[in-house]
């Protein structure tokens, strides 16, 4: 090839490179073969322990659901997986399609008007929200519900330093003013508790401020969604929509919004379109909100979302269909409500915040939480997430979940283990 | 060939597949008041029609599994299958991410050591692998910079970019609250000194620069801007969208950049997944590891932890550990290729381009000297002028070959550009029958011109009415006679 | 008809009675492209002269719209909403965008057809 294009050496090609500024040597092991490569990782993946569906008794941002074979089957899919941003539309259209029909799901789950085409999780999807507010309203302030996932709160704080504006925690006195841009709160919140959002929007409206519902995804199979309670954005962690825990990623943030702020919007939209036949066909669309056009005055910086992943909650959507996902949410409603209900029961155990209704989470105060956990761990059970990490008032705190994957002798064991204190 | 939507195709009365049930024990009713009003209207859709549906969706892309993709700045390489079989082993997919430390400390060894290697490839001291996305480690990046000048009690409120950087950069600073300026390219497309110090203040927080730059050329001077700007206590940002050209060749970090964020979804064969998930680590040198994202992984007495203890840090970009599957993907590959292999394939990425653009000269307008590195940016400027046909009617036309087609109009300062980024994993067969696919498509530019500006026929859809789908948005599907 | 003064952004202007007529020129929308959106402000808004008070769209741009001069504003034009395309069909004349309340003397210092003419000229060449 060199000889082809009359260049004498690879060195001639890299010339524009100062010497002084040449790597000797790249300071990495030698190269591996697949087999070698994945008996390092398998080694790797090996130390981790891993806990049984069934056994997994800990969520908070993260879920342990049935996931569909279908669609990691979907996912994996290389015209899905491999192809670029479908910025050329006439050899995009399964992917604009598929982004297409997941803004629709979207929709149609929080009951507002349109979804974009993804964003990274939960957290960045509440600062963009924040971020669509402020534009809206002119305002520099967003006030923001208790126990909303403190991470998601920490990376709001981050967007809020770097862009200069001010985060409040509502407590009781309602601090929702002239000045506010947004009250966001997250339904259920991190307890598990569901709130009364109704009352938080009216607040947030009759300040002509904007409602930042952040919800989570199975619940709204069965509960009251965002644009029923009159929320303006609806924003939330895309996970157990079909996707494994991994760690924590990669997962996806939605947000959808009533159609007046549309155009405020971060990131892709697919629109439908039609050819010079006649034939329908998707988009991507309202483009000059973003970054490659827009520059600094952008909605967004997000170029790269979370696309593939965007396609795995629709393959899981389609798949349960409505009754499923009721039933899914469902599930988890009851599980945990008969595990609470039986842990609450134990000597020693007392249910917190027992006064509100709860979805799938629920916390309760144990003795010696770090023991209790240990007898879990010895059983084979992820028991409940020590809430003490985030709030030194709930020390003894362990924040339990359920879906649909814990069964009767799940539950049993969980009871049977924590009542030997 | 078009394919209904999902939710035309749903059955109104098939019942949901059979799922978990949970216990058998009786619940609580849900109290008044809580339960939703409306239900979804997701399809109702068996397994099979399912899949077929989508994969008869898939059949309407272009991927690189089956199809050369010379988009320019995506460097969209091969995505090996064994990073595939790495992500989905149970003892990572299955991890929940608030298990104890002591438990996940094979997936902490692997952040770990996945962070030393691409301190070892950019030349940094400390990276951070929490951002999602290659924007969203930039926006870290001038987070942290920001963090470094506040910490000083410096006022700098003002990040300078080439005009041919990626609009990424400016919106990144913009959504830090800072101003842009932007710095002009000199007529060779590289940097213009003379510009950029003209700009320089102490008001000057960053100047974000890739390198090499977006016309693929290697940026020479790029010790003296750094100079420069250190000069006046600014800092250097690096772009790693354009990384693939150097690995084990040279390093920002020897450059006198201060902050480098790397995209995995690009140079390190994580698939793009039609527009993510990536990921952004953000390397930086010492005087901003104290504003890294909190947690960091630490090695203690060799056993892995988080530290959540990092009082200068700029908080949590997001959730979690970040895009952690992705993370898993590019580690292997690092594995496997090894510091001769990623030295090797930057080589090649630089062979290829500059073979692929030795062979297009002639045919399309190459406005910049050569060499390149690992892209070339083509200008259809004189087939405008001559023929009426656009940069994008190229694009258009190698669709109809094959091909996908390379970035157009971008970067902006050439005009009618075409930029084209083959990679280090097409064979010379490959690049030879591209050639030979342009210059057919430049050859009926003069031959037909009007057909190849309603090109491309054959492909699922012809070309599309944009101007209508902007002016009146269909943004989802609503059911027949439903106007929300 | 008042004779109509433009801006170097490519905005035009004209005045009646106290009430000036805001537009972008034939230019603007030839080189934008198809307009797709257009943003307005709300009537009863102050703007100074130079101001930025909305923007304007294609597919594949976006360009910012800057007063020619200042005063309040009485009323945008509301048929853009369902048809921006007016802007491309007729830019100056079922396209003007808004109309301002403003002060005398308040076009001085604008270009005349000829200036702007001009300038268009120039522009063109680069």
């Amino acid at each position: 090839m060199l000889d082809a294009m009359g260049a004498s050496s690879l060195e001639d090609l890299l010339r524009d490179i100062p010497a002084e500024l040449r790597l000797g040597r790249l300071d990495l092991p030698e190269g591996l073969s697949e087999f070698e490569t994945l008996q390092r990782i398998r080694a790797l993946a090996g130390r981790n322990r891993v806990y049984e569906d069934r056994l997994t008794f800990r969520g908070a941002g993260v879920y342990r659901h049935f996931l569909p074979a279908s669609v990691a089957a979907v996912m994996s899919k290389p015209q899905f997986a491999t192809a670029y941003t479908p910025y050329q539309p006439e050899a995009s259209q399964g992917t604009l399609q598929a982004i297409f029909e997941y803004q629709t799901a979207i929709a149609e789950l929080t009951a507002l008007d349109v979804a974009n085409a993804s964003l990274y999780d939960g957290a960045t999807a509440l600062a963009e929200a924040a971020v669509m507010a402020m534009s809206h309203t002119g305002r520099q302030r967003i006030a923001v519900a208790p126990y909303v996932h403190p991470e998601y709160l920490q990376v709001l704080r981050c967007y809020a330093d770097g862009r200069g504006f001010d985060i409040v925690e509502l407590d009781e006195s309602m601090a929702i003013g002239p000045e506010t841009a947004a009250v966001a709160f997250q339904q259920p919140d991190l307890l598990g508790s569901m709130i009364e959002p109704a009352g938080l929007v009216e607040a947030a409206h009759g300040q002509g401020a904007l409602a930042i519902a952040c919800v989570d995804p199975i619940s709204l199979g069965m509960i009251t969604p965002p644009g029923e309670y009159d929320a303006d954005i609806a924003v939330g962690d895309g996970q157990q929509l079909g996707l494994p825990p991994s760690f924590g990623g990669p997962h996806l943030g939605f947000i959808a919004c009533r159609t007046s702020l549309t155009r405020r919007l971060p990131g892709r939209l697919v629109g439908q379109a039609w050819d010079g036949k006649g034939r329908r066909g998707f988009v991507i669309t309202l483009t000059a909100r973003e970054q490659h056009i827009r520059r600094e005055k952008a909605t967004s910086n997000i170029c790269t979302n979370h696309s593939l992943c965007a396609l795995g909650a629709a393959v899981y959507l389609s798949y349960v269909g409505p009754d499923g996902l009721c039933r899914v949410a469902e599930a988890g409603y009851r599980n945990a409500h008969i595990l609470q209900s039986r842990l609450t029961a134990l000597a020693g155990v007392e249910a917190i915040r027992s006064e509100r209704p709860f979805f799938s989470e629920f916390a309760v105060k144990v003795p010696d939480p770090v023991a209790v956990l240990e007898r879990l761990d010895r059983a084979g059970i992820l028991g409940g997430l020590p809430l003490g990490r985030w709030y030194p008032d709930l020390d003894r705190a362990l924040l339990f979940c359920c879906t649909e994957v814990n069964d009767d002798d799940a539950i049993d064991q969980v009871v049977e283990v924590m009542s030997q204190s | 060939m078009t394919e209904p939507l999902i939710f035309e195709k749903s059955h109104p009365h098939l019942s949901a597949p059979r799922l978990p049930a949970g216990s058998k024990g009786q619940g609580e009713p849900l109290p008044e008041g809580l339960r939703r009003r409306r239900s979804p209207r997701l399809p109702r859709i068996s397994e099979p029609e399912l899949m077929r549906h989508y994969s008869r969706l898939a059949a309407l892309n272009y991927s690189v599994s089956e199809q050369f993709y010379p988009l320019g700045s995506c460097t969209m390489k091969y995505n090996p299958i064994a990073n595939e079989v790495a992500a989905a082993l149970p003892g990572f997919a299955d991890l929940h991410p608030y298990q104890d430390e002591a438990t996940v400390q094979g997936a902490l060894a692997l952040l770990w050591e996945l962070e030393r290697a691409l301190a070892a490839i950019t030349g940094v001291d400390r990276v951070s692998l929490q951002p999602a996305a290659g924007a969203h480690g930039e926006w870290t990046a001038l987070r942290m910079i920001q963090a470094f000048h506040r910490e000083r009690g410096e006022q700098r409120d003002t990040v300078l970019v080439p005009d041919s950087a990626h609009g990424t950069n400016p919106a990144s600073a913009a959504l830090c609250g800072l101003k842009v300026a932007e710095v002009r390219s000199a007529p060779d497309g590289r940097i213009d000194l003379g510009d950029l110090e003209a700009k320089l203040s102490p008001r000057v927080a960053a100047l974000m620069l890739t390198n090499p730059n977006t016309l693929g050329l290697f940026e020479r001077d790029i010790r003296t801007a750094a100079s420069l700007v250190h000069g006046v206590g600014g800092k250097l940002y690096y772009d790693g969208a354009n990384l693939n050209a150097l690995m084990g060749i040279c390093r920002p970090g020897d450059m006198g950049f201060d902050a480098v964020h790397v995209n995995l979804h690009k140079t390190f064969t994580t698939p793009h997944g039609g527009g993510g998930p990536g990921a952004g680590p953000v390397g930086v040198k010492a005087d901003l590891v104290p504003h890294l994202p909190t947690p960091t992984v630490e090695r203690e007495d060799g056993a892995f932890r988080l530290d959540f203890d990092r009082p200068a840090s700029i908080g949590r970009v997001r959730t979690f550990l970040g895009n952690f599957g992705v993370l898993v993907r590019a580690y292997t590959y690092i594995l496997a290729m090894g510091g001769d292999g990623l030295a090797q394939a930057s080589e090649d990425a630089v062979l290829a381009a500059n073979y692929l653009r030795k062979r297009l000269e002639g045919v399309l307008e190459l406005p910049h000297e050569g060499p390149c590195m690992h892209e070339f940016v083509a200008s259809a400027r004189g087939l405008a002028a001559e023929h009426g046909v656009r940069a994008i009617d190229v694009a258009k036309g190698l669709l109809e070959e094959g091909y996908y087609a390379p970035t157009v109009y971008f970067p902006l300062v050439v005009p009618e550009a075409l930029m084209i980024e083959p990679t280090e994993t097409e064979s010379r067969t490959t690049l030879d029958a591209f050639a030979d696919a342009v210059a057919a498509v430049v050859g009926r530019a003069g031959e037909d011109p009007e057909a190849l500006r309603h090109a491309p026929h054959g492909l699922p859809i012809d070309r599309m009415d944009e101007v209508s789908a902007a002016r009146r948005p269909v943004l989802r599907w609503l059911p027949e006679g439903d106007t929300h | 008809m008042s004779s109509r003064y433009y801006t170097e952004t490519h905005e035009w202007v004209s005045i009646e009675e106290g009430v000036a007529t805001i537009g972008v020129t034939d230019y603007a929308q030839s080189e934008l492209g198809d307009v797709v959106y257009v943003e307005l402000p709300p009537p009863g808004k102050e703007l100074g002269k130079g101001d930025a008070f909305g923007s304007v769209e294609s597919v594949k741009a976006a360009s910012d719209l800057y007063a020619p001069v200042g005063g309040t504003v009485l009323a945008v034009n509301e048929a853009l909403k369902d048809r921006p395309e007016a802007i491309n069909e007729d830019p100056f004349g079922g396209g003007w965008l808004m109309r301002v309340k403003v002060e005398d003397g308040a076009a001085d210092g604008l270009l005349d057809e000829t200036g702007y003419q001009s300038l268009v000229a120039t522009e063109g060449s680069n």
